[in-house]
C-alpha cells in the first residue's frame, strides 16, 4: 500500500487539493479507504486526518468499510421510480442475493442506492463500479448478474450494456450549429478581448445553472478582482491568478442536459472556457465533472488532448504566447457541490460546505483567487457569441432572457430527451412537441424548483416566469403527488451538507413531518406544523439547498390543499407521535403481534 | 462615522466590521452560539440571523454597510431563533438536569432567554460516542451542535484535534488520532480548546462542580448581559 500511495502522490505532484481525485483511485483499488491510507495521505499531503475522514464521509461514493468487487448503485430519482424503479430493484436483489444497502459475504457484490444519476431519459439507471447502466429491465440484470457470477471484468461486458444515448430531440439556437474548434479563438483575437466582452454583454448572456447571473459582469468582475485593475491593462494579465471552473456536477434530479453537452459538445465547451480564460486573464480551467458521469471522464481527456496539439490548450495558444489549460476532476457523489462554493471546496480537496457570501468566487474563489464558475451551457453560449456576435444571439428569447434554453425532458412523455427552445416557449409547446398526454403537473427546474399544475400551461420558460437549470419532469394523473414529494423531501434530508442547524436538522425534520402526513397519521395541526418548518428552513438556511429544500412541499401546499387535507386523520386532538409504530419495539422485544399489542389512535365515541 | 440601524437605533460601524461585531460594540445583543469574537466566523449556527432590508443574513458574517435597516429583536426573529434552539436540542441528546455544564452552558441559556417552554419538535434520540479515554478532558458528543469552536481553537493552537465530519445530520465531531481516541491526540487541559464549548460536549475533569448548580452563571444572570459583559471586558 505504501508503494501505491507513494506513486498516487507522485501523479498528482502531492498536492492537498487533489484529495478527491487520490481517494477515488484508493477507492478504486481496495474497494474502499483503508485506514492505513488515510495515516499515509495525512502525512504526504500535510493535512489533518480529519479533514480525509470528513472527505470520505460526506462522499458517497467513497467508503470507509469494504465494498463489493462490484460495487451497484441504483439511481433513486422519481423518474427511475416511474419507470418502475422499485421492483427491478427487488429483482435484481433477489438474484444477487444480496439486500438492499448491503456487500454480499462473499465480498464480490455490494449494492446501494443513490441520488439521480442523469439518466432520466433513459431510465431506471444505475452505475456499476462507476459506469452507467441505461434502461435497466429484467432482461439486462439477468445479463449483468451472470456477468457478475461470472466475474467478467466490465471493459469486457458487451458495449451495448454500457451504452448512453444523446437523445437530442429537438435542436435550436445552439445545437443545430456546425462548430470549427479553434474559430471562437481567432475570432475573438481579431476583433478584440474588450470588444468580445462586449459582444457577450450585448448578448445578454445569463448564466444557465439556473441562478441567473449576467455572464458578462462575472467575467469582468473576475478580472478586475478585488484589486479593481482596468480591464484594458495588459500588464496585470502576466501577473494575475485567475481562474475558469466549469461546473459540470449536474446534480439537480431530472437534469441531464450537460451529460449530452459534455459528450457531444465539449470543444464548444472548451473552447468557451479558453475565451473566459482569454478575458478573465486566467492561465487555469477546471472541469469540474460529477462523479456519475465517470463514463464521459476518458472522453475529455482525448478532448483535452487533441486541443493541446492542435495549439488550442497549452503554452502557446494560436501561437500568440498565450497560456491556458484545463484539468478535469471528478467529484465523488455530493449534490452540494453544484453549488458553486461548495464546489470550490471540493476542487480544493475538502468537504463540499458551502462558504459564507460575500466574498463571492469572483473577488474570492479557488484558493482565495478571483474565479469565473459558470455552467457547461453557458461556456457552449459564450463561445458561439464570441464567434458570431451579441446580436445573433439577443434576436432570440424574450427581453429579459435572451437566446436559448436546453431542457433536460423526462417522465411521462412519448419522447423523451433534450430540447432545445427560445426562451419564452410556453409549456404548452413544450408538452405538446415531447408527446405529453393527460399530465397533471410539470416539476419545472428540479425538486429545487417549481410544481406547476396543469392549469398553468401557458406559463413560459424565462428567468422572468418559470425559471430553469433545465429540469423538467412530467408527471400524468395517474401520479401520486405524495409520492413524488416524499421522494424529494427525502432527496435534500440525504443532500445536506449539515452546516447550518436549520438545514441539517430542520430537513430531517421535514422529512419526519411528511412522512407522518403521508402515512396517515397526521392531524389539522400537522399541516400548519409542515408549513411553518418549511418557511423557516427556507429563510434562515445557509445556501440555496436548504433554501429550496421545502419548495416541493410549499409549491404543492399552495396548488393542493385538498390532498393533503384528505390525507388527515378526523380526530380532534394532535397526537405528537405515531403511538402503535412506538410500540414496534415492545412487540418485538416480547415476539408478539396480535391486536392486544396494537394501539389504535382513535377517537372514543 | 458611518451607521446602520437596528431596530430602529442608530449604530455605528468601521469598515470591515460584521453586523455582529458593531451590535456587540454598541451595546446591542444579537442571540448566537457558533460567534465567538476571537475566532474566524463561522455562520452555522443561524441563531444570529437578521433581517437586511427585508432579507434574512447571518449577522456574524455579513458586513455591516451604510443603509442597511435591520430588524433584530423582533418577535418573529426570536420565534425563529427559538425554533433553531429547539432543534438543536433534539438533534442531540441534552438532558440539563443531569449536565454537568447546567447553569454555564450557552445553549440552556440562550434557551432561557428566547423563552424555550419545550423542545417542539419530535426527538432524533440518535446514538452518539462518549469519549472518556482522556485523564483529564471528557468528550460527550450527545451535547455537540456543531459550532465548531473547538475546531477552531485547536487549529489556532497548531494541534487541530477536532474536525467536524461527515455529511447532514450524520455529521460528528472527531478527533485527530489513529486510535481515533482524544487520550491519543495533542489535547492537553491547558489547552483553549478544551475550554471553548459553549455546551457540555467538551469538559475539563474535575472542575465541573466547582461552583454548585444555583449559584453558576446563568442561574443570575440572562445571557444578553454575560455576552455584552465579556466582549467589554468586564
Amino acid at each position: 500500500m505504501e508503494a501505491f500511495i507513494k506513486r498516487l502522490n507522485r501523479k498528482y505532484q502531492h498536492q492537498p487539493t487533489s484529495l478527491l481525485m487520490l481517494l477515488r483511485e484508493v477507492q478504486e483499488t481496495y474497494r474502499h479507504i483503508p485506514r492505513q491510507a488515510i495515516d499515509l495521505l495525512a502525512l504526504e499531503l500535510d493535512i489533518p486526518k480529519t479533514q480525509i475522514t470528513g472527505v470520505i464521509e460526506f462522499y458517497s461514493f467513497l467508503s470507509a468499510t469494504p465494498r463489493g468487487r462490484y460495487d451497484i448503485y441504483l439511481s433513486d430519482s422519481i423518474t427511475d421510480h416511474m419507470l418502475g424503479k422499485q421492483a427491478l430493484a427487488d429483482y435484481f436483489c433477489e438474484k444477487l442475493k444480496t439486500p438492499l444497502g448491503t456487500v454480499r459475504a462473499d465480498s464480490l457484490v455490494s449494492i446501494s442506492n443513490t441520488s439521480c444519476t442523469g439518466l432520466c431519459d433513459q431510465g431506471p439507471a444505475a452505475l456499476i463500479n462507476g459506469h452507467a447502466i441505461a434502461y435497466l429491465s429484467k432482461g439486462r440484470i439477468d445479463e449483468i448478474v451472470a456477468l457478475i457470477e461470472q466475474q467478467v471484468p466490465i471493459i469486457e461486458w458487451p458495449a451495448a450494456l454500457l451504452q448512453v444515448d444523446d437523445n437530442i430531440q429537438k435542436s435550436g439556437l445552439l445545437l443545430s450549429r456546425s462548430f470549427e474548434k479553434g474559430s471562437v479563438l481567432k475570432e475573438a483575437w481579431r476583433r478584440g478581448l474588450i470588444e468580445t466582452l462586449m459582444e457577450i454583454e450585448k448578448a445578454g448572456l445569463r448564466g444557465r445553472g439556473g441562478a441567473g447571473y449576467t455572464t458578462a459582469w462575472k467575467w469582468k468582475f473576475c478580472y478586475e478582482g478585488p484589486e479593481g485593475y482596468e480591464f484594458c491593462d495588459i500588464g496585470v494579465r502576466r501577473r494575475h491568478e485567475r481562474y475558469v471552473i466549469c461546473n459540470a456536477d449536474e446534480g439537480e434530479p431530472g437534469t441531464f442536459k450537460d451529460r449530452v453537452l459534455l459528450n457531444s459538445y465539449a470543444h464548444e465547451l472548451m473552447e468557451g472556457m479558453t475565451l473566459c480564460g482569454l478575458i478573465t486573464g486566467a492561465k487555469k480551467g477546471f472541469i469540474y465533472l460529477r462523479g456519475e458521469y465517470l463514463h464521459l471522464y476518458p472522453k475529455l481527456l482525448a478532448v483535452i488532448e487533441e486541443r493541446r496539439a492542435a495549439g488550442l490548450l497549452g503554452t502557446n495558444i494560436l501561437g500568440e504566447y498565450f497560456v491556458f489549460d484545463i484539468e478535469v476532476r471528478l467529484g465523488l457523489g455530493a449534490y452540494i457541490c453544484g453549488e458553486e462554493s461548495a464546489l470550490i471546496e471540493s476542487l480544493e480537496g475538502k468537504m463540499g460546505i458551502p462558504r459564507n457570501r460575500p466574498p463571492f468566487p469572483v473577488t474570492s474563489g479557488y484558493l482565495n483567487q478571483p474565479t469565473v464558475v459558470n455552467n457547461v451551457e453557458t461556456f457552449i453560449a459564450a463561445a458561439h457569441i464570441g464567434l458570431r456576435g451579441g446580436e445573433w444571439f439577443a434576436a432570440n428569447g424574450t427581453e429579459k432572457s435572451k437566446g436559448s434554453k436546453i431542457l433536460s425532458i423526462s417522465g411521462d412523455c412519448a419522447r423523451p430527451g433534450i430540447y432545445e427552445y427560445p426562451f419564452g416557449t410556453t409549456v404548452r409547446q413544450i408538452l405538446s412537441d415531447c408527446g405529453a398526454e393527460d399530465v397533471l403537473g410539470i416539476q419545472v427546474g428540479g425538486p429545487s424548483g417549481t410544481f406547476i399544475s396543469n392549469q398553468e400551461f401557458d406559463r413560459k420558460i424565462a428567468f422572468e416566469d418559470l425559471a430553469t437549470g433545465g429540469s423538467f419532469i412530467i408527471f400524468n394523473s395517474c401520479r401520486n403527488i405524495f409520492e413524488i414529494v416524499q421522494n424529494f423531501t427525502h432527496f435534500f434530508a440525504h443532500e445536506s451538507c449539515g452546516f447550518c442547524t436549520p438545514c441539517r436538522v430542520g430537513t430531517s425534520l421535514l422529512k419526519k413531518q411528511f412522512d407522518k402526513i403521508c402515512d396517515g397519521h397526521g392531524s389539522s395541526g400537522d399541516v400548519r406544523e409542515l408549513q411553518e418548518l418549511a418557511k423557516l428552513v427556507k429563510s434562515t438556511s445557509h445556501c440555496g439547498l436548504g433554501q429550496t429544500a421545502a419548495q416541493p412541499i410549499i409549491t404543492t401546499l399552495e396548488r393542493y390543499p385538498e390532498l393533503y387535507n384528505a390525507k388527515l386523520k378526523q380526530i380532534s386532538f394532535e397526537p405528537g407521535f405515531d403511538l402503535d409504530g412506538s410500540l414496534a419495539i415492545a412487540r418485538m422485544l416480547t415476539g408478539r403481534d396480535d391486536s392486544n399489542a396494537h394501539l389504535a389512535q382513535v377517537e372514543e365515541e | 462615522m458611518k451607521h446602520i440601524t437596528i431596530d430602529g437605533q442608530q449604530v455605528p460601524f468601521e469598515d470591515g466590521q460584521t453586523i455582529i461585531e458593531a451590535a456587540t460594540a454598541a451595546g446591542v445583543y444579537i442571540p448566537h452560539l457558533c460567534h465567538h469574537p476571537e475566532f474566524t466566523p463561522h455562520g452555522s449556527c443561524k441563531l444570529c440571523t437578521v433581517n437586511v432590508n427585508g432579507r434574512c443574513v447571518s449577522s456574524c458574517t455579513f458586513p455591516a454597510q451604510e443603509g442597511q435597516e435591520i430588524a433584530n429583536n423582533t418577535p418573529e426573529l426570536n420565534d425563529d431563533r427559538k425554533r433553531l434552539t429547539q432543534m438543536l436540542f433534539v438533534e442531540g441528546n441534552h438532558f440539563c438536569p443531569s449536565c454537568e455544564k447546567s447553569g454555564n452552558c450557552q445553549l440552556q441559556a440562550v434557551g432561557y432567554h428566547l423563552n424555550m417552554l419545550d423542545n417542539h419538535y419530535p426527538h432524533f434520540f440518535a446514538l452518539k460516542q462518549v469519549d472518556g479515554s482522556h485523564s483529564e478532558v471528557l468528550l460527550d458528543r450527545n451535547r455537540c451542535i456543531f459550532c465548531a469552536l473547538c475546531v477552531r481553537a485547536s487549529h489556532a493552537e497548531g494541534k487541530d484535534v477536532f474536525g467536524i465530519v461527515g455529511r447532514g445530520i450524520n455529521k460528528h465531531l472527531e478527533v485527530s488520532s489513529e486510535s481515533g481516541k482524544l487520550a491519543d491526540t495533542e489535547l492537553d487541559a491547558a489547552d483553549r480548546a478544551a475550554h471553548i464549548c459553549p455546551t457540555g460536549a467538551i469538559l475539563v475533569r474535575g472542575t465541573a462542580f466547582k461552583v454548585p448548580i444555583g449559584q453558576r452563571i446563568y442561574d443570575h444572570h440572562d445571557i444578553d448581559e454575560v455576552s455584552l459583559g465579556e466582549e467589554h471586558g468586564k
